[in-house]
């Protein structure tokens, strides 16, 4: 038995840890539960490994494990199995996801050391894990969708952890509900997929699923179905214009921005999009949408990042930008630079969040940009870390973000020259505001021994980081750093491009333009990121920090993007809701039930007084009758 | 008297019938007025008594001889006895005041409907023709042969014969009807006992009284 | 021989008809009595007059069981007022109001 049929048991590993914790882990307490949910992850990152040798073993053509475990439901024309699809997809994402989960873990321990709620932090993220496993082990879109909305549930629950304040829980809710708007898409995209082709799983089944049957799909439902996948994508990775919910889930504790909101959650969009290739491939007009929007909202959030004052939500825009150019590869059809692209992000995202939070941690929770300086020469090892990270995303050769930013590029510009053109300057903008980012914090001088702007009291020296949280630092460095060699350019043979290329068979556009297009495109990147980052660091390496003219409002406020939708959908929904609850439902109808009820009382009380009391009066109603029933038997004589 | 009844229609009644009618209907309307308007109720009581008189010659105008006995011996010999024992029982033969009324609409609704009524049925009596006897009835529906016949003969007679055959049934329900009718009267009227040790035989019967 | 039917069917509802009135306007209990037997009196009336005029002794007999009928009918309804009057003291019928809803 090949390796690859173990791979069930990936996500069973956290599951198991989460219920351990659910059942133990108020009494195993601090640090232990850390230490349990983080083996859980660990074990499942062992067996990630093994089933990728397992696939390695199989020739390159038939690295594909579809098994179905038990059937969910069977109802009418759907038959909805429980099972997984192991191909180099879904290993590759697996991968990460269980390699770089099982270091934030890690971190965690020591980041949430002192928390009253400790282990429940180890139970959601364990359940964070295990969902987002199920999400692309899955081997059929609605057990996709469960996982879906599995992260989605975690997220809420991670985002709002420190839930008594009230701005957490609101960016819980506010990150739940814009998931929820994107999820509507990926519904009625399910529904059009089964009622077109009949079935709902991605290869396997009788007919050979979506891939066998997609040439059922006509233009119009392609498009359809494409951009309804891509409002979920939209929703899920934070694309325009579903972004909002993104910076405001940086109230959650930095472990957890690191995981879900740089490395896993939010690429599941992307995973998505690649999953369902064969359909995109079908409607050019959709992808087209796709990437346009992809490059749009890499540019708008470069822009907002560069004035951002919260270190956190400068790397919060910075994902949602570099997510923006993953949706402009998948939208130009490059989707093994996509993935590329992602796993690179995962390295150097996690490692810059997760440094960020390393020095939130050393300060003392001080998260705004102006009141830091200098850190440096109190936190070492972070810095160090720290540094690789920024090099790796402003694109400088020859880290990993310049190999991967540099695929995108390079195939955007064969489909779109306009949209590679807005790449370059997001690329420049990149370095720009991640150089600001490192000269504020880490570079000029120490800002944090002084008297805030807002009157603040001074902050102690910051100390290192303990070991727990400087492994994983050091660990995703490296990988940050050297992650470029799983794509070179150069490389024909082992390359990524080459191992997942046959998931993509027949849809793919993976266009290196050869020799002297590639090296200046190559050089064109390059020098846009050492543009980027000298005019940065010239900017602010000196004078005052408070530069206003290049941190407008305009960009402060997210382009007044959240004002908008408060305006247009917040307000008047509220109004909606206030008439109905007020209008409708307390006069309207509680008026028709209540005036029912006084109607009776009212004829009741009116047809009370027809008891007198007095014989009398009854005679007389007698005498009526009698008059009526005299006139009638008349009339009716009459007129016979 | 034992007149054929086929040869009604045809003929022109006699002029001692239409005397008889005449002076018979001013009795009994005369009577009725008198109950109606009396302010002594005893006066009422003879007013009545006076209207079942006149109501009892009508019937035997019509060949009702058996009935017209019964309505003088129980109506008038009875039934209005009865009344005046009760009007002196009671002591109430005084007199009332008959002009004030504390109901209101009672007198003028009362006036109006019982006008329709009247002014329908006399209506009704015109239009079909039976005040001048054109219209023809049908014949009998059920019921005796006429006096031609060989079964005996006279109205008591044939009466009696439909009493006990055919409205056997209802005969010996007004029977029990009446024991009925003279045990409740019993009970309604008897005097309350005047209260009794708990041990007393009495005791249980006075939750019997509707006083 | 006798009139047209129509002639005593006309004074019976005549009759009936100040039976009626008596009844609604008068106060006295037992003056309503009496007004309810002259409209007793006006249907035996009418049910002795189409006896005649349809041949059929029912008529007749049904005059028999309304005369039975009435006469237990006011020993009945005698029985009561004495009872009320026995509490009350009063033969007055709109003194009576109790049951008003």
């Amino acid at each position: 038995m090949s390796l690859m049929h173990i791979a069930y048991l990936m996500p069973l590993f956290p599951l198991a840890g989460f219920l351990i914790l659910v059942a133990f882990g108020r009494r195993m307490g601090d640090p232990a539960a850390g230490w349990v949910g983080t083996i859980a992850v660990a074990a499942a990152f062992v067996v990630a490994c093994l089933a990728l040798t397992g696939l390695f073993q199989e020739p390159a053509s038939s690295r594909v494990f579809i098994h179905d475990y038990y059937t969910w439901f069977h109802v009418g024309g759907l038959s909805v199995p429980v099972g997984i699809q192991l191909d180099q997809l879904s290993i590759t994402m697996c991968m990460f996801i269980t390699g770089v989960s099982m270091l934030i873990h890690l971190y965690s321990i020591g980041y949430m050391k002192g928390d009253k709620d400790y282990s429940k932090f180890f139970i959601y993220l364990n359940l964070f894990v295990f969902s987002m496993l199920v999400l692309v082990l899955a081997n059929n879109l609605l057990l996709t969708f469960v996982g879906w909305e599995g992260v989605g549930v975690c997220s809420y629950w991670l985002v709002s952890f420190w839930f008594e304040r009230d701005s957490a829980a609101s960016a819980g809710k506010k990150a739940f509900i814009y998931n929820r708007i994107g999820d509507v898409g990926f519904l009625a995209a399910i529904f059009l997929i089964f009622e077109k082709t009949g079935t709902i799983q991605y290869q396997g089944g009788p007919g050979g699923g979506i891939l066998g049957q997609a040439h059922h799909l006509g233009g119009g439902t392609a498009t359809a179905v494409v951009l309804l996948l891509f409002m979920a994508a939209a929703g899920k990775s934070a694309q325009i214009p579903l972004f909002n919910w993104l910076p405001d889930a940086m109230e959650g504790p930095t472990p957890v921005s690191a995981l879900i909101h740089a490395a896993t959650m939010v690429t599941a969009g992307v995973f998505l999009l690649c999953r369902m290739n064969h359909v995109l491939v079908l409607s050019s007009n959709g992808t087209e949408v796709i990437a346009i929007i992809g490059g749009v909202t890499a540019f708008v959030a470069a822009t907002i990042a560069c004035a951002q004052q919260d270190i956190k939500k400068v790397l919060a825009f910075s994902t949602v930008s570099q997510i923006g150019y993953m949706i402009l590869a998948v939208g130009s059809g490059a989707y093994i630079a996509a993935i590329f692209l992602m796993v690179c992000h995962a390295f150097y995202k996690g490692l810059l969040f997760l440094g960020a939070g390393s020095v939130i941690h050393g300060l003392e929770g001080e998260q705004d940009l102006k009141r830091m300086g200098a850190i440096r020469k109190a936190m070492k090892w972070t810095t160090v870390t720290f540094t690789i990270g920024w090099l790796a995303i402003a694109g400088i050769p020859p880290l990993s973000g310049f190999w991967s930013k540099g695929d995108v590029l390079e195939n955007v510009y064969s489909h779109y020259k306009p949209l590679w053109a807005l790449g370059l300057i997001t690329a420049i903008m990149t370095a720009y505001y991640m150089t600001r980012l490192e000269t504020l914090a880490f570079g000029g001088d120490a800002r944090w021994d002084k008297i805030g702007p807002k009157g603040e009291p001074a902050l102690h020296t910051p100390h290192e980081s303990p070991w727990v949280m400087r492994l994983p630092l050091v660990i995703l460095a490296f990988f940050a750093a050297v992650a470029g060699i799983f794509d070179l350019p150069w490389a024909t043979h082992h390359s990524f491009n080459n191992w997942l290329a046959p998931v993509f068979s027949g849809t793919l556009y993976n266009d290196h333009l050869h020799g002297a297009g590639t090296w200046a495109l190559a050089t064109t990147d390059a020098v846009a990121a050492v543009i980027g980052v000298i005019l940065s660091w010239s900017i602010w390496r000196k004078g005052s920090v408070d530069k206003p003219s290049l941190e407008p409002q305009f960009l402060q406020r997210v382009w007044y993007w959240d004002d908008f939708y408060d305006t247009v959908i917040g307000r008047p929904s509220q109004k909606l809701a206030y008439f109905f609850a007020w209008v409708v439902d307390a006069r309207i109808i509680d008026g028709a039930v209540n005036g029912t009820a006084r109607l009776v009382k009212t004829s009741g009380s009116a047809a009370r007084k027809l008891q007198t009391g007095y014989v009398r009066n009854y005679a007389l109603g007698i005498a009526l009758g009698m008059a009526a029933l005299i006139i009638f038997m008349l009339s009716r004589t009459w007129w016979s | 008297m034992l007149l054929s009844l086929h040869m009604l229609a045809a003929t022109r009644p006699a002029l001692p019938d239409v005397l008889v009618f005449a002076a018979s209907a001013a009795v009994i309307l005369v009577g009725a007025l008198g109950v109606v308007t009396s302010r002594n109720p005893v006066h009422a009581a003879l007013a009545l008594v006076m209207t079942l008189f006149g109501v009892a010659v009508l019937f035997i105008e019509q060949e009702a001889d058996f009935l017209a006995a019964v309505q003088i011996i129980v109506y008038a010999g009875a039934i209005v006895v009865l009344f005046l024992f009760v009007i002196m029982f009671l002591g109430v033969d005084r007199r009332d005041d008959i002009e004030i009324e504390p109901l209101v609409g009672q007198r003028p609704l009362a006036y109006l409907l019982i006008a329709i009524t009247l002014a329908g049925v006399i209506l009704m009596l015109v239009s079909a023709h039976w005040v001048t006897g054109a219209h023809q009835v049908v014949g009998p529906i059920e019921g005796p042969i006429t006096s031609s016949a060989g079964s005996p003969s006279g109205e008591p007679a044939q009466l009696g014969k439909q009493l006990f055959t055919t409205y056997l049934f209802a005969f010996e329900a007004t029977a029990a009807l009446l024991v009925i009718a003279v045990v409740g009267a019993v009970v309604l009227a008897r005097r309350p006992p005047v209260p009794q040790d708990a041990d007393s035989a009495d005791a249980d019967t006075e939750s019997e009284l509707p006083s | 021989m006798s009139l047209a039917g129509g002639w005593y069917l006309g004074l019976a509802a005549a009759l009936f008809a100040i039976g009626a009135v008596g009844l609604l306007v008068r106060r006295n209990v037992l003056i309503m009595f009496m007004c309810i037997e002259l409209m007793l009196n006006a249907a035996n009336l009418t049910f002795v007059t189409f006896a005649r005029m349809l041949d059929d002794i029912g008529g007749q007999a049904l005059v028999f069981f309304v005369l039975v009928v009435a006469a237990a009918e006011v020993v009945v309804g005698l029985g009561i007022v004495v009872a009320i009057f026995r509490r009350r003291s009063t033969t007055v019928a709109d003194d009576l109001n109790s049951l008003k809803g």
